[in-house]
């Protein structure tokens, strides 16, 4: 593949944008003096801060490489990553579950579990989440380096150590306070620099109408009906008859409910935005407001990935094809960059590479700070150095941006020997993740249930998950990393149409089974006494109060707001 | 946090938007054949100009 010629304009851009980065962080340094301060920015974001930021820490390359492929691939359904697989969650994560996030004062997702449960339970979801925030960090690095290396030739190395150091200094330098605000700054940038790509791709496939003829090519040229890259729900009554290849159970129940609940009810990479609120009003209203912007991201990622299939459906004319694997399959990965480097002359190409650059900075930010949040506070103040004063866990914690960056790098390089190993490790994250809502769920809605119950509800989850995957296999796939590996024993058990229904299925079984453990082993042990649950689970904790607030800044109504406008757009593309 | 969080972004993307703009009225016309033959580097220049000074601006009022 030819690579993008980048002109000295585009790098003016890159440095200017860089540069302003690392000022942020040098800006905000005087102010870190508390380990609070360092790790949860003192509690002093404004909502509209705090949301754009919980929004941007999710816009990492999975979302705008990701989505932008995945919207070649699948068309419009893959819209359901967002308005089924998000916006119900962001606004249950607000509405429901931040008062006691916020109320209890935790400090990070998994010291609300050791309030609510036990030390055990906590441990377990600290030490997972710190080795797959690492892990999570390294791959989107060592995607943003073949991706660069790709595109402009630039070596792996540079690309990746260039990145890797620009992050590290503004949030050794500025903390979470610092990442936050590196967010905020880089969703503008993301938005300003992919609107125009989207308008001059809608613009040369001949609008919306223009695009949805192209789209019935590439449609019925797969084998579907014509309009089913341009409808989201009207195909789902059958895996076949969709490009997901899922039906409509499972995936409201699969993606909409188990995985989007699970990922943004109880991710501390999204929630610690919300922690970082100056009060509990601001708090409740940051997931809603990140849900706004969250809504219209399809127009922004998967749109151009729909233009850039009809287009190659039809390259002779247009000019534009995705390349091709060795495989002789299409790159859809290199959807976006290649939108970018076909529409954009130098200028723009500057702002659009910075704004690619962006959604890779802004999601191995938000990894890295979770994850010196998690590792300072719970494992080293839990497990290692009880009693030490402030000023050492704010030293722990630079010390911990430190290692966390150097790791991710390792883990980048690790990458690009065992790519196998890297697709295992996301394997059994999926199985760790998968039971987790349900823990959260009872934890705050049902009094009884006990550190024992989630414990070992979650390792039976898990445990589920494996099985189920370890027993099925997606069409056309082979025994190994794609399921089937317990078949020797107990043969396959069940064929799925598409990899994404069986992973939407194992979810559901894991979820379902770790609900269910926890719940009976619940009910076999002592629950805590209900004075010890004030303030963590909502028959205990008051409600609060609202009266005060114009009624747009009431959780509630806002939640309404946003979930009707989510039914709208849900309608008008079913 | 003492730093008001629109000031910078108000001026990267004033600082951004000038690039463009002095880029987009110099450069050779042929270099937007790609763009559909729009200047877009003028365009979207004076786009993302105007919104840093008013992100500026906000940040400066309150």
């Amino acid at each position: 593949m030819p690579h993008i010629a980048v002109h000295s304009v585009d790098y003016a851009i890159l440095i200017v944008y860089f540069g302003f980065v690392l000022g942020i962080g040098w800006a905000l340094k005087r102010y870190m003096k508390t380990s609070t301060d360092f790790f949860l920015t003192g509690r002093s974001m404004p909502a509209w801060v705090s949301g754009l930021a919980f929004i941007s820490a999710n816009l990492g390359a999975q979302e705008v490489i990701g989505m932008g492929a995945s919207g070649a691939k699948y068309g419009i359904a893959t819209s359901h990553f967002y308005w089924v697989g998000a916006i119900p969650a962001m606004v249950f994560v607000g509405v429901f579950m931040m008062p006691f996030y916020y109320g209890s004062r935790a400090r990070s997702v998994p010291e609300y579990l050791k309030l609510r449960y036990d030390e055990k339970t906590r441990g377990l979801n600290a030490i997972s989440f710190a080795v797959m925030t690492i892990f999570s960090s390294g791959i989107s690095l060592y995607a943003m380096g073949l991706l660069l290396e790709t595109l402009l030739g630039w070596s792996f190395s540079f690309s990746v150590l260039i990145s890797a150091v620009i992050v590290l200094c503004y949030t050794f330098l500025g903390g979470l306070t610092s990442a936050i605000y590196n967010e905020v700054l880089q969703f503008f940038l993301i938005v300003m620099g992919f609107l125009p790509l989207v308008a001059l791709g809608l613009k040369d496939a001949g609008g919306w109408s223009g695009l949805q003829e192209r789209l019935h090519l590439v449609a019925t040229a797969r084998g579907f009906a014509p309009d089913a890259f341009s409808r989201s729900w009207a195909y789902l009554g059958s895996a076949s008859s969709n490009p997901l290849g899922v039906e409509w159970f499972g995936m409201v129940m699969g993606l909409g409910f188990v995985l989007s609940f699970g990922y943004w009810c109880t991710d501390f990479l999204v929630v610690q935005s919300a922690l970082a609120s100056h009060n509990m009003s601001a708090a409740r209203r940051t997931p809603l407001i990140a849900a706004v912007p969250k809504m219209f991201f399809p127009f922004l990622v998967i749109l151009p990935g729909m233009i850039a299939i009809a287009l190659t459906q039809q390259s002779g004319q247009t000019g534009f094809a995705l390349p091709v694997k060795p495989d002789g399959t299409l790159n859809y990965d290199m959807t976006i960059p290649m939108m970018l480097g076909h529409y954009f002359p130098s200028g723009m190409l500057g702002i659009g590479l910075a704004a690619l650059m962006a959604s890779f900075m802004s999601g191995m930010a938000g990894n890295v700070t979770a994850f010196n949040t998690v590792w300072t506070y719970d494992i080293y103040q839990a497990y290692i150095r009880r009693h030490e004063r402030d000023e050492h866990y704010l030293w722990v914690g630079r010390m911990t941006t430190i290692f966390g960056i150097a790791a991710s790098i390792m883990a980048a390089y690790l990458a690009t020997q065992f790519n196998n190993i890297m697709d295992m490790l996301q394997l059994v994250f999926a199985f760790v993740n998968a039971p987790l809502f349900a823990t959260f769920l009872l934890g705050m809605f049902w009094k009884r249930s006990t550190g024992h119950g989630a414990f070992t509800g979650l390792l039976s989850g898990t445990a589920a998950a494996a099985l189920h995957h370890g027993l099925t296999l997606p069409a056309h796939a082979v025994v190994g990393i794609k399921g089937g590996w317990l078949g020797g024993l107990f043969g396959i058990l069940h064929h799925y149409p598409s990899e994404m229904a069986q992973n939407f299925w194992t979810a559901i079984y894991a979820w379902t089974t770790c609900f269910l453990v926890t719940l009976l082993v619940s009910l076999a042990t002592r629950p805590r006494p209900e004075r010890e649950l004030v303030g963590l689970v909502y028959s205990l904790t008051e409600r609060p109060s609202e009266e005060h607030l114009p009624w747009y800044m009431r959780p509630a109504v806002l939640g309404v707001i946003v979930l009707s406008m989510t039914l709208v757009l849900n309608i008008i593309f079913w | 946090m003492g730093l008001d969080i629109r000031l910078p972004i108000g001026l990267l993307f004033a600082a951004l938007g000038l690039i463009l703009l002095g880029y987009g009225a110099f450069s050779d016309p042929a270099i937007y054949q790609r763009s559909l033959g729009i200047n877009v580097n003028l365009g979207w220049g004076a786009v993302m100009t105007v919104f840093g000074i008013t992100m500026f601006l906000f940040g400066k009022r309150r």
